[in-house]
């Protein structure tokens, strides 16, 4: 008979797991109050807030925020357009083309960062466009649409076809139909996967080192004070904060699927 | 109008009535609306931009000017095949593949404990237990590395504290895995792989775990197997699909990845550490794109033996 208690041995080990997946995370919020600002010195010799208020007052921070909320912003509007648009066609029909149309969404997420990237660029430099604002959102949209496909497909797969034919049959036109049957019934789902998407877009950097020019986005600032650390305290903060901000659209998107078939975030 | 008449129902009024008319009755334009601007997104931009690297990998460079000649030719492969070249091929593979092996045996308890002994708020909590690092910044888990592994950092203290340094220093003076210090050695490179990708292993084995009926355990144990042998011929030959699923994430995420090699590790390079270089400071384009064609074309083969053992169902 299958024993319904879990071993001790069993318990240790997945204790364990999820010990190792998180206390790297925590250790970030005890050196954002260290007042050590030379080396990576544990423990804190002493604890201080006194690097927020040095955070708060750099500029440079604020400005790579700031770039990073709008290209987020933008990226996710656009993946949720087109990503609404491949999954309604995709859920309920066959056509030719659907496998390729399917791979093509998740190919930019699937092949290695690094070749979206350089693809992107070498692209930018071939057609002669200028790094921007734009040449970023073009990046990240891109790999933003899998994350909204993937949670409105499952969606619209629940879905059941018949509320838009009777809706149809009722008389309403296409555009009622989309507002007051269909985009009702996919809109958590929807919310969910434009939630993953800022959060995706807020993220990343591989991609984006290769498709912006001076301009920086948050994880691009990161990234220099990795490669050559300046000031190490501002930095502990700015990731303690990082850490704080990405939570918020991952539990939200989670509460708003939770209970059904699937829930978001399963393939990131 | 006679369209309409025969199907019973009358015509809607106004264009958008009309347009609805059309596409209700053409379900065939409706999807070629619906798929059109996004498969020309990712047609024209994306692949596009992927067709003009790739064609970029048949071109060379001259060896004397430094400018790329536009003549088609296969030398830029073959250089790829120069010792230090294949190096770098072989030195990122044997990580992905080591990465990918303890990813999967530390993963696997999390996800079997999740999937079959956790119910209501511990499910919960297993799952965000996931989630979260899952989709918390890449860039600052890497940095907890940074800290975690420093000479200064929590690791040696803890060593220290534990009277244990000499253990540490015997495992750095160990060649290929040891180094200076863990933030510069192959240790910590793996270290920083594995922490990064574990949860990308961890939901499809949960997934492939969570279908797995009880009966069929239960069935397994009526007929006279120990627990270890339910294990052993019934619970891992169909949580195998997940492994695979689990391991194409880690796999290819690290045959891509050039940041964190950069930040923990040795001057040794990986994949995407050369083609970073070679595209940015060497100017090679040619090198640097069929250096990127390395990782497709391993994920290709993988991904076609993964579907084969029937991967893809578990994602």
């Amino acid at each position: 008979m299958h024993s319904e208690r879990a071993s001790l041995g069993l318990k240790i080990a997945a204790a364990a797991g999820l010990l190792f997946m998180h206390l790297p995370i925590l250790l970030i919020f005890a050196y954002a109050f260290t007042t050590e600002d030379k080396s990576y010195q544990w423990p804190p010799p002493g604890l201080t807030l006194k690097w927020f208020g040095v955070t708060w007052a750099r500029p440079d921070v604020w400005e790579a925020l700031s770039l990073s909320l709008r290209v987020a912003a933008i990226s996710t509007v656009i993946a949720l357009i087109l990503g609404t648009l491949c999954a309604a066609a995709v859920a309920r029909t066959r056509f030719f083309g659907r496998e390729a149309i399917s791979l093509l969404v998740i190919l930019p997420i699937a092949l290695p960062g690094i070749i979206t990237g350089i693809s992107l660029r070498s692209a930018f430099n071939l057609a002669d466009i200028p790094f921007s604002f734009w040449t970023i959102v073009l990046g990240h949209a891109t790999f933003c649409v899998v994350v909204v496909y993937n949670n409105a497909v499952a969606r619209f797969r629940r879905t059941s076809g018949s509320l838009v034919e009777a809706s149809m049959d009722l008389g309403a036109n296409a555009f009622q139909t989309f507002r007051y049957v269909i985009l009702p019934n996919i809109s958590t789902a929807l919310l969910a996967g434009g939630m993953l998407a800022f959060a995706l877009s807020f993220d990343e950097v591989i991609v984006t080192t290769f498709t912006a020019g001076q301009q920086q986005t948050l994880p691009i600032w990161m990234l220099e004070e990795l490669v050559r650390p300046r000031q190490r305290p501002v930095t502990n903060v700015v990731a303690m904060v990082v850490v704080l901000v990405t939570f918020l659209p991952i539990l939200g998107a989670y509460y708003l699927t939770r209970g059904t078939d699937t829930v978001a975030g399963q393939g990131k | 109008m006679a369209d309409t008449a025969h199907s019973g129902t009358p015509a809607r009024p106004g264009p958008m009535g009309r347009m609805s008319d059309l596409l209700w009755r053409r379900p065939g334009l409706l999807i070629l609306l619906l798929i059109l601007p996004p498969a020309l997104w990712l047609g024209v931009i994306y692949l596009g931009a992927l067709f003009a690297l790739l064609a970029q990998s048949f071109f060379s460079i001259d060896p004397f000017s430094g400018l790329i000649s536009y003549e088609l030719t296969l030398s830029t492969y073959g250089e790829l095949f120069r010792a230090s070249n294949m190096d770098i091929i072989l030195r990122t593979v044997a990580m992905a593949a080591s990465v990918t092996a303890a990813a999967a045996i530390i993963g696997f308890p999390v996800a079997y404990y999740a999937a079959r002994y956790a119910r209501g708020r511990w499910k919960a909590l297993f799952y965000l237990g996931v989630m979260l690092p899952l989709w918390s910044s890449y860039l600052v888990k890497v940095y907890s590395w940074k800290l975690i592994l420093a000479k200064e950092g929590i690791l040696s203290w803890l060593f220290e504290t534990l009277h244990l340094t000499w253990l540490l220093e015997a495992y750095l003076s160990l060649p290929v895995v040891g180094g200076n210090s863990l933030s510069v050695s192959w240790t910590g490179t793996f270290l920083v792989f594995l922490y990064v990708w574990l949860p990308f292993m961890i939901l499809p084995i949960q997934a492939a775990l969570e279908r797995v009926p009880r009966s069929m355990l239960e069935a397994s144990g009526d007929l006279g197997a120990r627990p270890a042998q339910t294990f052993r011929h019934v619970l891992l030959p169909l949580a195998l699909p997940g492994v695979v699923a689990g391991s194409i994430f880690t796999f290819s995420l690290t045959l891509g990845d050039y940041i964190i090699p950069q930040i923990v590790g040795t001057s040794a390079r990986m994949i995407g550490q050369a083609v970073y270089q070679f595209q940015g400071t060497a100017g090679n384009i040619p090198l640097a794109a069929a250096f990127a064609v390395v990782p497709i074309l391993i994920m290709g083969v993988y991904l076609y033996v993964a579907r084969r053992m029937g991967a893809f169902d578990a994602l």
